[in-house]
């Protein structure tokens, strides 16, 4: 809804238009059809001019209030009623309320002779006359060709349908004419030639068994207008069309980062996370657990309190929920809560653009923060169209800010086999998971191929898929390379032996080294004591010196007095 | 067929304004009941520019428009009516022969 607001004022304002109100085409004319001029619509039976010109009237007497007048010259009023009621279009309530008039023009060929000169002013005067009644400022045509089988003069025919255009301008009005695709021109009775101002051309395209509807802009005087076809869509909703691309790369950048729902993948993002609002790949081949990541990234998604809206093209949701299960995830949960919505369809339902159209508007209807598409390698399609749509969905993506997760079964980003018509590039974030076959086992590894704008890990890192959900296992690189599985454990079993090995070498020195120690020290010990030993011999005997010594003295001193006692 | 009093052939006229088509297309009308169906038709001329909404009731894209609302079924002759055993067929009439025309 947001985009058809911008168109009107890049309109050049020489050039007044008429809103239709139909999603995408005043985008791509930058405001609708050429007010109060005529336009022509063309295309061959089953593509939607009808329709294209009843929701133009509608949305002109509903949202613009424009009353409108549609002469038809098929299909009866009721049948006409009837026909978009499925739309929600009840043209019975506008008619009461005077916004539109309904006149049915019956041309039967075998009901009319024809005897001498006549024009066409009865159509005129029904023309003016439920214009007036009404007020009407949009008038439809549908298909006034009929009315080169209701009368032989196609030369008067002509001039008169010129004289109705001229007047259709001169009165003001803005008017839509159908015309059914002729060989080698657009309408069978070559109306563009009267209708000059813009010719819408509908194109309804079967390739591969699928439908696709395209509308082109094939010409518009005096005013630009998106010369692209368009692919445009038909359901319950009325006509959306849809420009192929958003306007350019301008788009604001969010460096707010949001988890991917695995705590060791975070971890090997330098911010803890993806950015908001980017594309990341998640590629693999079977069985490594795509679905398993990408319900995380829900899971995650709802448990900050946001909208996940979760494309499914090759389970139902009822089995990717119950897969998520398994894994500790309670997706139907988020569901009751309101925060999650499956929306499940075979890529085959639908050509590409319906899918992309039906992608535009789930967007619109539930508002998503942040988008899963799994997988994106379902979709079949010559290369460049499933390229032009995938491209398409991102850009629809981005421009609102939605966080979107892409699987692939492919391992090298390509879509099909051999064709390199890569996503790798579009993507901001590109995860790869890959399976590791060797020693008769096959282990899963996750490795960051790229992250726009922020650094991370460059390792290859297994991951196992527990009750608990996914959990990284920390690197191990052995001699040989990153080691994965039992590889990596009897490594582990290899080391810790080695290691309680070394350990226990260890000890043993330690204890030969303490038993060295403590001989040592015996011996130091006796030595010691035999030094103490002598050392007291030596005591002793200096002992015995000092005695004898002290006794000669006394000895002497005796002897001496003895002496001088005698003398 | 005229016991019930109305004229067994009601025809309306159906001209745009005052236009020398209009009035041609009145006078050929005229001239052509008087000689082949004397007295037996009602005949109603309508100016689709005075009265639009019996122009979209009546199914009126060309003017002028005859149309033959009795007996049925409804037949539409569109032009200035001067092609006289066109109108005739229309009327479910036998086609006149010239001697016919010579007689009358």
């Amino acid at each position: 809804m947001p985009p058809d607001v911008i168109a009107a004022d890049t309109a050049p304002a020489t050039l007044l238009k008429a809103p239709t109100g139909i999603d995408g085409f005043d985008n791509i004319t930058l405001g609708g059809l050429p007010a109060g001029r005529p336009s022509l619509v063309c295309g061959a039976a089953g593509c939607g001019k009808t329709l294209f010109a009843m929701t133009f009237l509608v949305n002109g007497a509903n949202r613009y209030g424009e009353p409108g007048v549609f002469m038809s010259f098929e299909e009866r009023a009721e049948d006409l009623a009837a026909n978009v009621a499925s739309l929600g279009y009840d043209l019975d309530g506008l008619v009461a309320d005077g916004k539109l008039a309904i006149d049915h023009v019956h041309v039967e060929r075998s009901e009319i002779e024809e005897s001498g000169e006549y024009d066409l002013e009865g159509l005129f005067v029904r023309l003016g006359f439920a214009a007036d009644s009404i007020g009407a400022k949009r008038v439809v045509l549908d298909t006034i060709e009929t009315l080169f089988s209701g009368f032989t003069d196609p030369m008067l025919l002509r001039a008169e349908l010129r004289r109705l255009f001229g007047w259709i301008k001169e009165r003001g009005l803005t008017a839509v004419i159908t015309g059914e695709r002729g060989e080698g021109q657009l309408t069978r009775q070559g109306l563009e030639e009267y209708v000059s101002d813009c010719v819408v051309l509908l194109d309804n395209r079967v390739a591969d068994q699928i439908t696709t509807r395209r509308l082109r802009v094939v010409k518009y005087r005096g005013s630009a207008h998106g010369t692209n076809e368009y692919p445009f869509l038909i359901d319950g909703d009325g006509i959306s069309v849809l420009p192929v691309t958003s306007s350019g790369l301008n788009r604001p950048a969010s460096s707010e980062v949001v988890s991917s729902g695995v705590p060791g993948l975070d971890a090997m993002l330098r911010s803890g996370g993806l950015y908001r609002g980017s594309s990341i790949l998640l590629s693999g081949v079977a069985g490594t657990g795509k679905t398993t990541i990408a319900s995380h990234f829900a899971d995650a998604a709802c448990r900050r309190g946001e909208r996940c809206l979760f494309f499914v093209f090759e389970e139902s949701a009822q089995e990717i929920c119950r897969n998520a299960e398994s894994v500790g995830l309670d997706l139907p949960g988020w569901v009751k809560a309101g925060l999650l919505r499956f929306e499940a369809a075979r890529p085959s339902l639908y050509g590409l653009e319906m899918h992309l159209a039906r992608m535009h508007r789930d967007l619109d209807r539930f508002q998503p923060d942040v988008v899963v598409m799994d997988p994106i390698s379902a979709f079949r399609g010559p290369d460049t169209e499933v390229h032009a749509t995938l491209l398409r969905m991102m850009d629809l993506l981005k421009s609102r800010g939605i966080t979107g997760l892409f699987t692939s079964l492919r391992n090298d980003g390509a879509l099909q086999e051999g064709g390199d018509q890569g996503l790798s590039s579009l993507m901001d974030a590109w995860i790869r998971l890959q399976d590791l076959e060797a020693d008769g086992e096959r282990n899963r590894t996750l490795y960051l191929i790229k992250a726009r704008g922020m650094s991370h890990s460059n390792q290859v890192r297994e991951y196992r898929i527990t009750d608990a959900g996914v959990e990284l296992i920390e690197p191990y690189v052995g001699p040989e390379g990153v080691l994965t599985g039992s590889a990596r454990l009897s490594q582990a079993a290899r080391e810790q032996a080695a290691m309680t090995r070394r350990h226990q070498e260890a000890q043993r020195r330690r204890r030969e080294l303490a038993r060295k120690r403590d001989a040592l020290e015996r011996r130091m010990q006796e030595m010691r004591a035999a030094l103490e030993a002598e050392e007291d011999e030596a005591n002793l005997l200096l002992t015995q010196d000092d005695v004898h010594e002290a006794v000669l003295a006394d000895d002497r001193t005796a002897v001496a007095s003895l002496r001088g006692a005698a003398e | 067929m005229t016991a019930d009093g109305a004229s067994p052939y009601q025809l309306r006229l159906f001209v745009a304004g005052n236009t020398i088509r209009s009035r041609r297309a009145i006078e050929n009308l005229r001239a052509l009941c008087a000689e082949h169906l004397p007295g037996q038709v009602s005949l109603e001329v309508v100016d689709i520019h005075q009265q639009p909404v019996l122009a979209e009731r009546h199914q009126i894209v060309a003017a002028p428009t005859l149309v033959k609302v009795r007996p049925l079924p409804t037949r539409h002759v569109v032009g200035d009516l001067s092609q006289p055993e066109r109108v005739l067929c229309a009327l479910d009439l036998p086609t006149a022969s010239p001697a016919q025309d010579q007689d009358a």
